[in-house]
Order: C-alpha cells, then sequence, then structure tokens
C-alpha cells in the first residue's frame, strides 16, 4: 500500500481517549465469499473533518454503515467513542447513534413534515424539552445553516442544495460527538456545493464534533478536510493531508484528482481479448 | 431417454422447493414482522397523534368511495332482490334481503376491497418509498425505531378505520336500497323497515359483520405495511409491492371471509 511518508501526520493510534473512530482489519462482504472490504484500519481523531475517498463501489459507503451499525463486520473491530458497535445489542446500539449526526446522500428528509418538524424530530423523539425551548433551538440550527426563512416549507418545495441543509441542520439537532456524511456534494451545483462545504467544516468547529465525509469530491475535500483515506476495490490504497495529497505522485491518487480515465483503477470493465472478440466470428 | 426425463423432473422439483422455500420464508417473516409491530404498538400509541394521524388518512380520506360505493351497491341489490322477490310475492322483504346480504357479507367485503385499493396501496406506496429515499434508515440512524414511529401507526389506523368505514358502507347501503324500493318502486316503508328490523339480529347478524371487517382490516392493514416495509428501494420494487398488496388484500380478504362465514353462521337458517 502507497502511504504518506509524514508519520507525524497521521491520525493518533488507537487506544488514546483522542480517537472518536477506529477501523482494525475489518473485513466484510454482502456475499461471504466475495469480500468488499478486505483488511481496512483507519483512526478517525476527535475534532477532526476526515474524508473516506474512492470511486463508485468501491466500498466506501460499506464503511459508513459499518461505523453507523446498519452492517457487522464479518471479521476486525469497529469502535466508536470507544465502543465496539458491532458487539452493542440494540438498545445499547440505538443509544450510541443518539450521539451521532448523519447526513444522507440526498438529505433524506421526512416528506410528509415541515422543514421545522424535521429540524426538532430528534429533540421530540429523545428529550422532553419545552415547546419554547425546541423551538429556539430549531431555528438556531436553521440560522446556521442560513435557512431559518424556510422554516415552514415542506422539503418538496426545496432546492437539492437547500434539502441539504436542512438535514444538516436536522444531523447537528442535538449537538451530535460525530457527524457521518454520505456523498453530501452529490449533485449540487458549485455554489451549494461550497456552501455545504464550508459549513460541514465550520459547524465541526464551531461545535468540536468530529466529521467522517464519505465522497468522491476530491476538490471539495481538499478544502476542508484534514486528512484522507483512499479507497479502492475494498482496500486502503493511500491515506494522508490535503498536502500531502496535492504533492503525492502515487499513481491513484493522481488519477483520482487529475480525473484521468484510465490507470490503476481502468477504464475498461474486465472482459477477454478486444481482438479476439472481435475476430471471433471471421 | 431416461437421464433427460430424469433430469427435467430433478429441475421441477428443484423449482418446487425454491419456491416452496421461498415463500415458507416469507410467511416466517411476517409473522416475526406482525410479531415486532405488536411488540411496538405501546410505543406507537405513545404517539397517539400519528395513529389519528392514519386513522385520517385511511379512514377520512376513503370516505367519498366507501360512501359512494355503499350507496350505489343498495341500490342495485334493491332493484335486483325486487326483480327476483316479486317473482314468489314477497316483495315486502326486500328490506331484510338488503340487509342481511350487507350487514354480513358485501359491507365487510367490498369495503374491504375498496380498502384495500384506496388505503392498502397507499399506505405500502408511503412505506416503499420512505425506504427508497433513505428516510426509514435515517430514521433508524436517528435511534427511532421506524417500526413504532412508521408502521405502527399505520397498521392500527387501518384496523380502527375497517370495521367504521364497513358499517358507514352498509348503512349507505341499507339508505340507497331504501331510495329504490320504496321511494322509486313503491315498496310500504312500515313493510320495509318493520321486516328488516324483525330479522336483523344484533348479536348474529351485526356483531359478526363486525368483526368480520374488524380481521379484514388487520389482514390488509398487515399486508399493506409488511409489503412497504419488504419493499424493494427502487422505483420498480415498490410498485411490485403496491400491485402485490391489492392483490394479496383481495385474496385473503375472499378466503378469511370463507373460512368466518362457516364458523360464523353455520346451523343458521
Amino acid at each position: 500500500m502507497s502511504q504518506s511518508t509524514d508519520k507525524a501526520a497521521v491520525p493518533e493510534r488507537a487506544g488514546s481517549s483522542d480517537v472518536a473512530v477506529e477501523l482494525a482489519d475489518v473485513t466484510f462482504g454482502y456475499d461471504p465469499a466475495r469480500h468488499v472490504l478486505e483488511g481496512i484500519s483507519m483512526t478517525i481523531p476527535r475534532g477532526k473533518v476526515v474524508a473516506i475517498m474512492g470511486g463508485s463501489g468501491c466500498g466506501k459507503t460499506t464503511i459508513f454503515r459499518l461505523i453507523g451499525g446498519q452492517l457487522r463486520p464479518q471479521s476486525g473491530r469497529v469502535l466508536v467513542g470507544g465502543q465496539s458497535v458491532p458487539d452493542l445489542d440494540r438498545d445499547a446500539l440505538f443509544a450510541l447513534r443518539r450521539k451521532f449526526g448523519v447526513l444522507f446522500q440526498f438529505g433524506a428528509l421526512f416528506t410528509d413534515i415541515t422543514v421545522f418538524e424535521n429540524v426538532a424530530f430528534t429533540m421530540r423523539e429523545h428529550t422532553d424539552l419545552p415547546e419554547q425551548l425546541i423551538r429556539d433551538l430549531v431555528l438556531m440550527k436553521l440560522h446556521s445553516v442560513g435557512l431559518r426563512g424556510a422554516a415552514q416549507l415542506m422539503p418538496a418545495e426545496l432546492s437539492g442544495g437547500m434539502a441539504r441543509r436542512v438535514a444538516l441542520a436536522r444531523a447537528i439537532a442535538l449537538d451530535p460527538m460525530l457527524v457521518l456524511y454520505d456523498e453530501p456534494f452529490a449533485g449540487l451545483d458549485p455554489i451549494s456545493l461550497g456552501v455545504i462545504g464550508q459549513l460541514i467544516r465550520k459547524l465541526n468547529d464551531a461545535l468540536g464534533i468530529t466529521s467522517v465525509v464519505v465522497t468522491h469530491d476530491v476538490y471539495e475535500s481538499l478544502k476542508i478536510v484534514d486528512y484522507m483515506y483512499f479507497v479502492s476495490a475494498g482496500k486502503i490504497v493511500w491515506q494522508g493531508t490535503p498536502a500531502e495529497v496535492q504533492a503525492s505522485g502515487d499513481a491513484f491518487v493522481r488519477q483520482f484528482v487529475d480525473g484521468e480515465a484510465d490507470g490503476p483503477v481502468p477504464f475498461h470493465y474486465s472482459a477477454p481479448s478486444y481482438r479476439d472478440e472481435m475476430f471471433a466470428h471471421a | 431417454m431416461p437421464s433427460a426425463v430424469q433430469s427435467g423432473v430433478a429441475h421441477s422439483l428443484r423449482r418446487l422447493g425454491r419456491f416452496a422455500t421461498f415463500h415458507v420464508e416469507r410467511l416466517g417473516y411476517a409473522a416475526r414482522f406482525f410479531v415486532a409491530v405488536i411488540g411496538n404498538t405501546p410505543a406507537a400509541f405513545r404517539r397517539l397523534h400519528l395513529t389519528l394521524r392514519e386513522i385520517y388518512f385511511s379512514g377520512v380520506l376513503s370516505l367519498i368511495i366507501i360512501l359512494i360505493s355503499g350507496l350505489f351497491v343498495g341500490m342495485v341489490l334493491a332493484l335486483q332482490g325486487f326483480d327476483v322477490l316479486q317473482r314468489y310475492g314477497a316483495d315486502q322483504s326486500l328490506g331484510v334481503l338488503v340487509a342481511l346480504s350487507l350487514v354480513r357479507e358485501l359491507g365487510p367485503v367490498v369495503a374491504g376491497l375498496l380498502f384495500a385499493s384506496r388505503a392498502g396501496s397507499a399506505i405500502t406506496a408511503e412505506i416503499g418509498l420512505m425506504k427508497a429515499t433513505e428516510q426509514l434508515a435515517a430514521m433508524e440512524m436517528m435511534a427511532v425505531d421506524p417500526l413504532a414511529r412508521v408502521v405502527a401507526p399505520r397498521f392500527w389506523g387501518g384496523v380502527v378505520s375497517m370495521p367504521l368505514l364497513a358499517a358507514l358502507f352498509s348503512t349507505l347501503g341499507v339508505f340507497g336500497a331504501y331510495i329504490v324500493g320504496v321511494r322509486l318502486i313503491g315498496i310500504d316503508a312500515g313493510a320495509f323497515w318493520g321486516n328488516m328490523q324483525s330479522a336483523v339480529d344484533f348479536r348474529q347478524d351485526i356483531v359478526n359483520g363486525i368483526i368480520k371487517s374488524a380481521v379484514f382490516g388487520v389482514a390488509v392493514s398487515l399486508i399493506a405495511v409488511f409489503e412497504g416495509y419488504d419493499a424493494k428501494p427502487t422505483a420498480e420494487g415498490v410498485s411490485s409491492a403496491t400491485t402485490r398488496t391489492v392483490v394479496l388484500s383481495s385474496l385473503a380478504i375472499l378466503a378469511l371471509d370463507f373460512v368466518l362465514t362457516v364458523f360464523m353462521f353455520r346451523g343458521v337458517s
């Protein structure tokens, strides 16, 4: 595995109280005979914004689901806040998830309730806060993403970027210790993309949370994250800080950053010889 | 050729085995799902406003189709019933014929079929789309159980609505028969209502009709929420699940109606 040579920049090792999430030698496959992830190890320190990057189908969303306890690894450890996620029973897992914020790929807002009620959702479900306080908190969260004025709109009335910002306000509603972002930049126009990126960074620093961003958007990630893991074919093929990524001569990183069609990730899907196939009937 | 025959038989047996295994497994999954929904009932009732909201969506919004259908079914029953009864000089029993037909059979069954088409399909589509757009996954990740928050309120909304809708269907049916039989054809109003009152037994006819509609409500609501929750999270998956809800609910209503009728009206003259 190619890797950044600057060891000082690599996140601290597991076992430290400063570690928010740790995956150690994790192997997983939806089909036991075919592994999606193969011996993945990564450490995500508290208070940092860390990106997990890779092309479509490389296994990065599977990592997201393992951290959230939606999937259990076939082997290896997944620790969040020092707790082994696969070993938690349902009640303990739900207790842990109350400390999470999650932003799904297209927001996943509840379409039958207003923007206000979407942000208030976890407050109503998990707390007994008085209505006035919920109102104030919701308006504060919406104000932080610039959408206080959209509180009474329905999700169907929002643009894609606005929906993502509301989902972000909902994710931070209960001041979580960890926020997971699944493709937060997918399908956004350049302005919305920049807004979401800046919000992820600013909210992370202002609230002192830890952010894990699963994405394939390398340019936006370079601007906002502290550390990056590159995943390909179920393995971590490179890791480093944004500065190291830009300076890297690694073939995979260069193909990914420069958006080249061919390289370590081949353009062609595995197939028999072109010549043999074309002249098979000659 | 023996080997080809053997191979064909083996292939057919394998397909039969796969078919049986798939459906038995699915039935078992549905049974566990039903137990889980019942287990989440207290949590759902703590959010009573959600169940009330579902009663509105499943029940109140189904009123138009139920009431209009009930009215027309009653009117047609009166026309057809009068045609037959007058041949035997029993046209004064039209009220009895209509009332017993509606309360015992047509009310619960037709209202159940309409409910499956109108509300059951909507429940399946809504839950299926919530799954396809990751709303259920988002809820789980927010430590909120979708079974308690989404599924159980819709299930109980359907269970409560169905007997009320069936009762309204029968009521409007009787009213429709009154309009045709008494107002248009000219049957004596006293005979119409009096014979009906003396022939319809509260315990034997009305209560059994209510029990039937409650059972249909449980069946249709369970099928609707299960198919939605189990739908493949794609446009095609939600479409198939919605179709399955209507087909399975209709078959379940007709089959359950036969079984319940055998037990309820055994020996009744």
